[in-house]
């Protein structure tokens, strides 16, 4: 029981990692960017293959997987989103949609159709108990690592100057522009940290969530879940948002598999009845 | 453009407007010499029927979105659930035992239409994103649905066992199609006749102010809500239709239909062809599916990408500037003769 | 006699802000009457809430003496309460004839005919044509109005307004933006409103009030200051400190 839960705790804790990128992006720039799961994607197989062909160790890669996930988020950026922002929506929705089918025609090019396998190091594996609760050695390094992630981006934001430059162009894009502030550089910046964090999160997440080519498809949903049931005015609202999906996901599927993700679904619909704008938006302005 | 001449009296003026609006809803050239070919292509090439069938049923499908998207403005990203409500209504009858194609085609429609009259009260509130939020999940919903109720869709391995009926009690479907793209056609071509006249209706052009300009729909007393629960009903009815469609010719259904791909797909139809103005759902199924024969055929695997890259190249130029293109290239071809003023 | 457009104690507040404070209004059939007041003073708070955009925090609105303060905008449209935008709220896409043709529909109850096309109704055709006949817009009617020139704009956003055969019709600077020589065309076509409508002008251009209107309300912080004659109220020495202390 309490397993379930730790396990839903540290499944939430990836999802919150994967999607805070897109919730920035859609804050930010108001920017529906379906294409996010690729960032992802990427991140999963720059560590399967430093993993399979150059034998790097697997928390080594988990750097690269950033890394390479926010060189590519940055180039994109400032080559064609940039193109796309004040577009309408539904021009940012096919243009993120063609991306995911190239990334994902690509990646079966390149890796094949078939799920990676990452091979986890000894001491990752297996599980102890503590109290009587079952805990997987891999789920609390998840648990440790994306919590330290949230606790650091959330100082970020709210202790640095880039923090405070960051929130200025959320709120107001014109007057942070007015007060000086290179919008530009924060937005691409922000987008290249964002795309990082999502490909960190292919890395881990491959273990527990499965890395294949119809990865960006079907987590898209779930990120998107994420960020429009947390609301994208912070991100506290995101990380409660993928706790309860993390539980929930976790939970349902351990105690009415025969009805599966159906409730996610359906409860996602629930509170975008009631909250358009998410369950901890800000109410009003 | 030449200038429209001075009306000089009322009674001008009248007439006038009245040419101008019959000339917007009048029957081109273009179009009868479009059908006259569709409906030729059904003595000829029977090869290429079953392909034509398949082509026809997405430009149906297409359709039914342009009505939502091209004229409400509403952007969905879960079109597909209705598509795949109607596929499984009509195999669900036919496989227990009503194979009649006509009647599954009604009772199909009428299912997704219900499905669509309910949803539409979830998509009328909230910006784009949360609408593209509620598409998804519906269809998301949906499809998880069918594919846990396995013991009435069949799960994973789809809906076997079905038997559809003769056409009509007389025309039994062929190994080419041909019956198949007949009976497809025909279901094509009724709506498209009963669509022109919605879009050109009051009905119609409240849609398109409410697209345009909600704030002043609502002052001009166009009732918001009602409309576009009217048009997201009667996009799912006829989404719907497709499905049947699909379902009947092909005597298949499976999780397929309610797959994301599918909405993103007719999504990218619409676009190709051009929104707002039905006959761009049938050129886009044209283009999109020669695109797919020929690209598949250059690399089998991964004309995703090409695809996807279609898409991206389309979104940069401009949808606008495109339309501009087409609208040039027709106007080369069809030199202008519809005037302005439309009066002898 | 019930008034054509009665606020009593109308109040709207945000937060701890209050926009509009304890307004009355009496309107009688007919009314010539000009909201002024300086920038901020609550002017469009208080068309949101005639018009049903906000809802109120406190307070009444009758229309002829039925009570709408709870219905929807498009209700209030139906019963009467028509409205021009300060900027311009058309259908880019549509022409004046579809513009104007549909607020005929609406209010004919022939708005949600789906199976005949728009123009095959002889009575509708002859209404739209008189509204656009009105305002000088059948020379260029089956033009997209986006290739309008301003003026042109901004007689249609009067014309649609019309078109929905309102009782009171609030008129929301309707020349705002126009280039100067081309302002007494909309002033023309403002002072050729049907006599039994009654309007509501809101108006920074205090020549256009005064010509305008037959009485005139000073709205300041949300609240009502002072409501007169036209005569009175450019005497009113209040009236005058709160426009020189603005400019």
């Amino acid at each position: 029981m309490l397993t379930i839960l730790f396990d839903g705790i540290s499944t939430g804790m990836l999802l919150f990692v994967l999607a805070v990128g897109l919730s920035v992006t859609l804050g930010l720039m108001n920017f529906v960017n379906l294409a996010h799961g690729a960032f992802a994607m990427l991140g999963g197989y720059v560590t399967v293959i430093a993993m399979q062909r150059f034998g790097v160790p697997f928390l080594a890669t988990l750097p690269l997987a950033f890394l390479i996930a926010a060189v590519v988020g940055v180039i994109l950026e400032r080559t064609l989103y940039v193109r796309l922002y004040g577009r309408p929506h539904l021009d940012q929705v096919l243009f993120s949609i063609g991306l995911v089918f190239m990334a994902i025609a690509a990646a079966s090019w390149a890796m094949g159709s078939s799920p990676q396998n990452i091979r986890l190091p000894e001491e990752l594996k297996g599980r102890f108990d503590v109290f009587g609760v079952g805990i997987g050695r891999y789920r609390l390094f998840l648990t440790v690592v994306c919590g330290v992630l949230a606790v650091a981006l959330q100082l970020v934001l709210s202790e640095t100057r880039f923090g405070s430059r960051l929130r200025a162009a959320v709120d107001d894009a014109r007057v942070a522009r007015g007060l000086g502030i290179d919008v530009q550089t924060v937005f691409a910046l922000t987008f290249a940290v964002g795309s990082g964090l999502a490909g960190l999160g292919g890395a881990l997440g491959a273990e527990i969530l499965g890395l294949d080519p119809g990865f960006p498809v079907k987590y898209m949903i779930f990120f998107l879940i994420v960020v429009t049931v947390g609301g994208s005015s912070s991100i506290v609202g995101p990380f409660l948002a993928a706790l309860m999906l993390g539980i929930a996901d976790v939970g349902g599927k351990y105690f009415v598999p025969e009805i599966g993700s159906f409730v996610i679904y359906a409860l996602m619909i629930a509170v975008l009845i009631v909250r358009p704008n998410g369950l901890f938006a800000r109410p009003g302005r | 453009m030449t200038m429209p001449l001075l009306p000089t009296s009322r009674a001008d003026a009248v007439a006038s407007a009245k040419a101008f609006l019959g000339a917007q809803s009048r029957v081109r050239p273009l179009e009868i010499a479009f059908w006259l070919l569709a409906f030729a292509a059904l003595f000829v090439g029977r090869s290429h029927h079953l392909l034509l069938a398949e082509i026809t049923i997405l430009a149906l499908f297409a359709v039914s979105l342009d009505l939502i998207l091209g004229y409400a403005g509403i952007v969905s990203l879960g079109h597909a659930a209705f598509f795949g409500l109607g596929a499984y209504a009509a195999g669900i009858l036919a496989q227990s035992g009503h194979g009649d194609p006509l009647s599954g085609l009604v009772v199909a429609a009428g299912v997704a239409a219900v499905a669509g009259f309910v949803s539409s009260f979830l998509v009328l509130r909230g910006a784009d994103l949360t609408r593209l939020m509620i598409t998804l999940g519906v269809a998301s919903l949906l499809y998880e649905a069918a594919n846990k109720m396995d013991w009435l869709t069949g799960g994973a391995d789809g809906l076997q066992g079905i038997l559809i009926g003769p056409l009509l009690g007389r025309f039994d479907f062929d190994l080419y199609g041909t019956t198949a793209f007949a009976y497809a056609l025909g279901v094509l071509f009724v709506v498209m006749l009963a669509l022109r006249v919605v879009v050109h209706s009051p009905f119609g052009h409240a849609l398109r102010a409410i697209r345009d300009n909600r704030l002043r729909a609502r002052a001009v007393g166009i009732p918001v809500e009602r409309r576009l629960v009217a048009v997201y009903t009667l996009s799912a009815a006829i989404a719907g239709l497709a499905g049947a469609l699909s379902c009947q010719t092909t005597a298949f259904v499976s999780l397929d239909v309610l797959d994301f791909h599918r909405s993103a797909e007719v999504l990218l139809v619409l676009v190709i062809g051009g929104s707002g103005r039905l006959y761009g759902a049938i050129v886009g199924a044209v283009v999109f599916r020669f695109a797919q024969d020929v690209l598949s055929a250059m690399t089998p695997q991964y004309w995703q990408f090409w695809v996807g890259l279609g898409l991206v190249i389309l979104v940069l130029i401009g949808r606008d500037r495109l339309d501009d293109l087409g609208r040039a290239i027709v106007a080369r071809i069809l030199p202008a003769r519809r005037s302005p003023e439309g009066t002898p | 006699m019930t008034l054509a457009l009665e606020t009593i104690g109308l109040k709207k507040t945000f937060g701890g802000l209050t926009a509009t404070n304890d307004v009355h209004l009496r309107l009688e059939k007919g009314a010539r009457h000009a909201l002024i007041g300086p920038n901020g003073a609550g002017k469009t708070t208080l068309i949101n809430l005639l018009t049903g955009v906000l809802a109120p925090s406190a307070g009444q609105i009758r229309l002829d003496g039925v009570e709408i303060g709870g219905m929807g905008v498009e209700a209030r449209v139906r019963r009467g309460l028509g409205r021009t935008f300060q900027i311009n709220q058309l259908f880019p896409d549509l022409t004046p004839i579809e513009t104007v043709a549909l607020a005929v529909s609406e209010r004919s109850g022939r708005g949600g005919d789906w199976w005949r096309r728009v123009g095959t109704r002889g009575a509708v055709l002859d209404e739209v044509v008189d509204v656009l006949e009105r305002f000088g817009l059948t020379e260029r009617m089956r033009e997209p109005t986006r290739t309008l020139p301003y003026g042109k704009q901004r007689l249609l956003e009067i014309a649609v307004a019309l078109a929905t055969k309102p009782r009171v019709l609030l008129l929301d600077e309707p020349a705002a933006g126009v280039p100067e020589g081309e302002r007494h065309e909309i002033l023309e076509a403002v002072e050729a409103l049907p006599k039994d409508v009654t309007v509501v002008l809101i108006e920074h251009d205090m020549d256009m009030v005064f010509r305008f209107a037959e009485r005139i309300t000073v709205l300041v912080a949300g609240a009502v200051l002072t409501e007169g004659t036209v005569a009175e109220i450019s005497d009113d020495p209040r009236v005058r400190a709160v426009y020189l202390g603005e400019g």
